[in-house]
């Protein structure tokens, strides 16, 4: 790990992250995938949103751009459509991107455009202090739903698939290994990969909810997934509470970059 | 050289935008300003750009900062509703100095207004109009060919400033078709951004240079640079401190101000011995000059101040002028926005009149001319 820190870290400690916070873990498996794959630094971007994880991109050792709230998969896109052989690996939150940035979330999905958005959901807006996101559960205690939650949840791995995701992988910060292994496939996938990455937010979700300490909502993160190869095997009334992690869809379709290009082969075509 | 053609505004304004060398385009289809995206989809492709309708605004803005950012000349497109929506990043654009176009074809308004009607309403919101303080720089041509140099000047001052830059035409102007002949490449100006000066490690990405502008590299360069929208040292890094925070937002202004002569343009019509002069810009302009003739015809000493830049303001230009005639009639298509900055800037040295409409009609020849005689 000492090696990975030294060749894809800035040195900017310390980070903004609260003791107990996973996206430390989250942003590891992100450069052990990149290690495993060993992209080009210089032929990587890494791009996120406005929000505690978006942070990310300021402490790693890439051309990084720390956007707009929302609209880190836009300008993701900018750059990946003039930069065709680049890397391009989107940081976000759930709040970042499902509620401000979910149209352009489903949008880059139904392009297939090759990018790689990594989603920490911590299930709640952490850096302002604790409201309920799109993906925070019907029910959870958020300081802006007091009575409970009244929103529906979003599954994001169904919504990225539904939008037309050709990769989709979950896994937890307890999952770690598996974490960077399914990141490393998203970004070798050729189109929109999502990974959702499940990190406990102790001190804005899980103080609110009564999660007990850091490493107990790690443990519930063990303890709720269930590999999906396992959970096929399930019957339904074992559901409850159980998410599958892994790699959940893959798909080949046309590519928006490599389609473009033949776009601009063909135009450069008939110019006279 | 090339041949007279008939070309619309907006169709200039695109070619305009691939002859200063944008390679990308991402924007959301919006009444009036519609055919520069339609041209740029066809055109980008033949010169190897990219060209994306994006799934809204907001999108359109996002996608043409990243571009530029990575390294490649962009710019986006709108109207009305659409230049609200992107204001956000309008102020990312200034906060994080990247270079970028964006054409606001104006139209009638607020909300939806109407679509298809001429109108200059957004001359406040295109200075304003993102939150906090910033320097602006936007310019509005009043014919067919103008949008095609104004286009390209556009491109030239955001590279040179490393800021967005916004092209205000109005309905009129970019509806408007007239004779037009493509300018030889060869006798265009080009100007792209300063490249780093240092290597990897020494080079600070946001430290600026004598002119206040910093040097800007690209993706891909071994840079590795960090661009944020907080508030940051000349690292790039956030950097929150009363100094640096005091520092940046004064240099976002001071790197126009301090450069005003390089930016302004301006036409002057008949001003030597004028004693009432109009000041009018983008297509109302086209009027002025009409009603300068006319009034001329008629024996009556009248002039054209003819603002190209509209912001920053062509401060110098008006004193003078102020000193030079007695009255200045300042026509404008919204309720009376310009007119402010005009009195701001004369500070009584001569009397200024407000000529606004906001009815979907443009100010008529005949009706500046009517100003005119009840001014004198």
């Amino acid at each position: 790990m000492e090696e990975i820190l030294a060749k894809y870290f800035r040195p900017k400690l310390p980070h903004i992250w609260c003791p107990g916070c996973g996206n430390g873990i989250v942003t590891a498996a992100v450069t052990k995938a990149i290690d495993k794959l060993q992209l080009d630094i210089d032929q990587t971007a890494i791009v996120s949103g406005i929000g505690c994880s978006s942070r990310a991109s300021g402490y790693l050792n890439f051309d990084t751009l720390h956007t707009a709230h929302g609209r880190a998969i836009p300008f993701a896109t900018g750059i990946k459509l003039v930069k065709p052989n680049h890397n391009v690996i989107v940081l976000t939150g759930d709040g970042d991107a499902t509620a401000i940035g979910g149209n352009h979330f489903i949008h880059a999905a139904r392009r297939n455009l090759d990018i790689t958005v990594v989603v920490f959901n911590n299930n709640i807006y952490g850096m302002t202090g604790g409201q309920y996101s799109p993906l925070t559960p019907n029910k959870g205690m958020a300081t802006t739903a007091p009575y409970g939650n009244v929103d529906r949840p979003f599954d994001l791995c169904e919504l990225a698939k539904g939008a037309g995701a050709t990769f989709v992988a979950r896994a937890t910060t307890f999952h770690a290994a598996l974490l960077a292994e399914v990141i490393a496939k998203g970004i070798s996938h050729k189109g929109f990969s999502l990974v959702e990455a499940i990190t406990a937010c102790p001190v804005s979700f899980g103080r609110q909810n009564k999660m007990g300490s850091p490493a107990n909502m790690i443990k519930t993160q063990r303890d709720n997934a269930v590999m999906v190869e396992a959970m096929a095997k399930m019957k339904p009334e074992q559901y409850e509470g159980k998410f599958p992690i892994g790699v959940l869809y893959q798909a080949e379709a046309p590519e928006y970059v490599t389609e473009y290009q033949k776009v601009i082969a063909r135009a450069m075509g008939r110019t006279e | 050289m090339a041949k007279a053609i008939l070309m619309q505004g907006n169709y200039a304004a695109a070619e305009g935008a691939i002859a200063a060398g944008a390679k990308f385009f991402a924007g959301y289809p919006i009444t009036p300003s519609t055919e520069v995206a339609e041209v740029l989809a066809r055109r980008l492709p033949q010169v190897g750009g990219t060209f994306i309708q994006m799934e809204d605004e907001i999108a359109g803005m996002a996608a043409t900062i990243g571009a530029s950012i990575a390294g490649t000349k962009s710019l986006t497109a709108t109207s009305g509703p659409g230049f609200s929506l992107k204001q956000e990043l309008l102020g990312y654009a200034s906060m994080a100095e990247v270079p970028c176009v964006i054409v606001n074809v104006q139209r009638t308004g607020p909300s939806t207004g109407q679509p298809t009607s001429p109108a200059q309403g957004d001359v406040m919101q295109t200075r304003w109009g993102s939150h906090g303080d910033r320097g602006v720089i936007a310019l509005s041509p009043s014919s067919v060919t103008e949008c095609f140099t104004v286009t390209v000047d556009a491109f030239n001052l955001a590279e040179k400033y490393r800021t967005p830059v916004v092209v205000l035409l109005d309905e009129i102007v970019g509806h408007m078709r007239e004779k037009f002949i493509m300018p030889d490449a060869e006798s265009l100006t080009i100007v792209n951004r300063k490249k780093p000066n240092l290597p990897p490690g020494e080079f600070l990405p946001f430290k600026p240079e004598e002119d206040g502008v910093p040097r800007m590299p690209a993706y891909g360069e071994g840079y590795r640079f960090h661009t944020t929208g907080l508030v940051h040292d000349y690292t790039g890094f956030p950097n929150g401190s009363n100094a640096m925070t005091h520092e940046v937002i004064e240099r976002l202004h001071t790197k126009i101000t301090r450069n005003i002569d390089d930016i302004v343009r301006f036409e002057e019509v008949q001003l030597e011995d004028a004693e009432i002069a109009i000041v009018a810009f983008g297509g109302t302009a086209r009027s002025a000059y009409a009603a300068v003739e006319a009034a001329r015809a008629e024996g009556i000493k009248a002039g054209l101040f003819r603002p190209i830049t509209i912001w920053p303001t062509p401060d110098k230009q008006l004193e003078a002028l102020a000193k030079k005639v007695k009255t200045i009639i300042v026509a404008e298509l919204n309720y009376g926005q310009y007119v402010g900055e005009v009195r701001r800037i004369v500070c009584g040295e001569a009397n200024v009149i407000s000529l606004p409409k906001w009815n979907n009609d443009a100010i008529t020849p005949n009706e500046l001319l009517d100003a005119i005689k009840a001014a004198r």
